[in-house]
């Protein structure tokens, strides 16, 4: 009984911490511009399939990971520059849009560059699984865990004790006022694109030994991610940690103990239920509006 | 001229209905039929959104699963059950019009894309829904649909629904000229110019808001319901998150707040997958870069840019805001 428990919360907790990775990056670029990305769920992939396609070229895996992740953010940086800045000026509504094109084009170009085949990366450590009080644990889960988690801890350290990134969380606060003390707007906005898809990129690679990765991978790890950033307050970072998570382990609490075939609907039930009773999320403030 | 043609109170009806009518003349087989009667379809439920979006200045991205509870009740209830298509069509954009209110009332007194999360998250739920019930939707595989029957007559053939759906078409353009030149329509400009001053003068923006919601989604609904009838086959992919976005994409490409803009979006992105399919393999990717391209160069959308050039080329006074 214990066991079957600690079992889905391991696999929550995995599934979870990739959840966190994608929510983080939604949440930074929501901050800098509030934009919701929708490609950042192609991040995720473009980090899997990249490496997988470098690795069938010949590269050993630790140099096949760094090229992808790399291959990545100059992606993002790309997607900034050349589709979110000349829209600067546009509407929310005009952004989500582009950021919608931009992930139907990434899809598509993934699946003409590389191919429509369902892949997997070889695990990091082995494939012997460790146990645990009667459940058992892939070590590909401690990578991902772990890689998240230091991850999170190198977003935290940016964010509260390094100037630029207190000039990131300032934009978000107030725009106007953080252009008027010299931050610099469009460096701000390409750099929240570099780091989401440098998060993005991590989750892929390290969750692709774990499960497939194929070119429409991000899809639903993407909006799963959404519906984590929303949950966690969107913005806000410990939330969007916060509510991966949660997401991750209801999703395989719900899987394991309810129905497996409505898995995938659990993190939009949650969804949902958030908008309904706390619509600022867990961790989000209740905002007012200035006129 | 062009300018009183483009001004949808005066022409805008009377040149959509000469438009509907003249297209049969253009179109040299079925085929060139079908692919009207889906824009048409499609350009039903983009009015509609376009309320929603354009007007009301929501976005919804989970429009397809209101058009997917219209088509799968219209199936469930014609084959399965024997009912009449016109009876199980009207309970589905009830039913439809039921859930959408009960989802928007608490929502949209919330500011923000709150909306669009929402729509996100039931789209999707909707979807899985009819993956996994395959006693009830046939599952992944979709289900065989009746034909329509109005008036003891069967609907068949391209060339009648051409006629069916553009009738239908007008009708909610109709109505969605209605509603933006009444009492509603001005108290909805003025969210979408400043929700709060619209609040303090007294306007209960929520509630409009609520309403343009809920219609968009019964007209989803039956959209939805003469898709199934027409193309008598329906599968989970029709009512998908694609879907929905493929919606979104068809309003704001055509000109949001443009009511004609919407049907000229509908139009161009069914027509445009038929285009690509010559292109097969780079067909996303081509389709992305569309949007991309459109909304940094045209973020009004289509219909918009073009009548603000063609007023400035008139030597008329460019307005600034079109309606």
């Amino acid at each position: 009984m214990f066991s079957e428990f600690l079992q889905f919360l391991i696999s929550g907790v995995t599934v979870g911490a990739t959840y966190a990775l994608v929510a983080l990056g939604f949440s930074i670029i929501y901050n800098s511009s509030n934009v919701i990305n929708f490609a950042q769920g192609e991040f995720v992939m473009l980090g899997g399939m990249s490496t997988v396609f470098l690795l069938s070229a010949g590269f050993p895996l630790p140099l096949a990971i760094l090229c992808a992740i790399a291959i990545t953010v100059v992606i993002g940086l790309l997607l900034e520059k050349l589709a979110i800045e000349p829209a600067r000026e546009g509407s929310v509504v005009t952004l989500i849009i582009i950021t919608i094109g931009a992930s139907i084009f990434l899809r598509g170009a993934t699946q003409i560059a590389i191919d429509k085949e369902f892949h997997s990366l070889p695990a990091f450590s082995g494939e012997e699984p460790i146990m645990i009080g009667g459940a058992s644990m892939l070590p590909q889960s401690l990578w991902i865990v772990g890689g998240a988690f230091v991850m999170v801890l190198l977003m935290w350290f940016f964010f509260d004790h390094m100037k630029l990134g207190k000039a990131m969380l300032a934009m978000s606060y107030n725009r106007l006022a953080a252009r008027l003390v010299g931050i610099n707007v469009r460096m701000v906005l390409t750099l929240s694109f570099v780091q989401a898809a440098l998060l993005g990129a991590i989750g892929g690679i390290l969750v692709a030994p774990m499960s497939v990765t194929y070119y429409e991978v991000g899809i639903m790890l993407g909006l799963k991610g959404f519906c984590a950033a929303i949950l966690g307050g969107l913005g806000r970072g410990w939330g969007a940690v916060l509510g991966g998570l949660i997401v991750g382990v209801a999703e395989a609490m719900g899987a394991g103990y309810i129905s497996s075939d409505y898995k995938d609907a659990i993190a939009f039930i949650i969804i949902l239920l958030v908008l309904f009773f706390m619509p600022s999320g867990l961790l989000g403030k209740r905002s007012t509006e200035r006129v | 001229m062009t300018g009183k043609l483009m001004n949808p109170r005066s022409g805008g009806l009377l040149a959509l209905a000469a438009f509907i009518v003249a297209v049969p003349f253009l179109l040299p087989n079925e085929f060139y039929f079908d692919v009207a009667v889906r824009a048409g379809i499609n350009a039903i439920v983009c009015v509609g959104l376009n309320l929603l979006i354009g007007y009301a200045g929501q976005i919804s991205l989970g429009h397809a699963g209101f058009l997917g509870l219209g088509a799968y009740t219209s199936a469930i209830l014609t084959a399965n059950y024997g009912w009449h298509p016109l009876a199980a069509m009207a309970l589905g954009a009830t039913l439809v019009g039921v859930l959408a209110f009960a989802v928007a009332r608490p929502i949209l007194r919330l500011k923000g894309h709150y909306l669009a999360m929402a729509t996100l998250g039931l789209g999707i739920i909707i979807s899985i829904v009819v993956n996994n019930e395959a006693d009830v939707t046939g599952g992944p595989d979709g289900m065989m649909v009746p034909p329509l029957v109005v008036f003891g007559f069967e609907v068949y053939g391209e060339k009648i629904w051409y006629w069916l759906v553009g009738a239908g078409l007008l009708v909610s353009v109709w109505l969605a000229l209605n509603i933006i030149f009444s009492p509603v329509g001005r108290a909805l400009r003025s969210v979408h110019g400043s929700e709060v001053a619209a609040e303090v003068s007294g306007i209960d923006t929520a509630r409009y808001k609520v309403m343009v919601f809920v219609i968009s989604a019964i007209l989803a609904s039956a959209a939805g319901s003469f898709a199934a009838h027409y193309s008598g086959f329906i599968t989970p992919s029709d009512v998908s998150f694609f879907k929905s976005i493929e919606l979104v994409t068809m309003v704001v490409l055509g000109g949001m707040a443009s009511i004609f803009g919407a049907v000229v979006g509908a139009v161009i992105l069914t027509i445009l997958p038929e285009l690509l399919t010559w292109f097969s393999e780079y067909e996303h990717m081509i389709f992305g870069l569309i949007l991309m391209l459109t909304m940094i160069f045209m973020p009004k959308g289509l219909i918009p840019t073009l009548s603000v050039k063609m007023r400035i080329q008139g030597g008329a006074r460019v307005e600034g805001k079109q309606s």
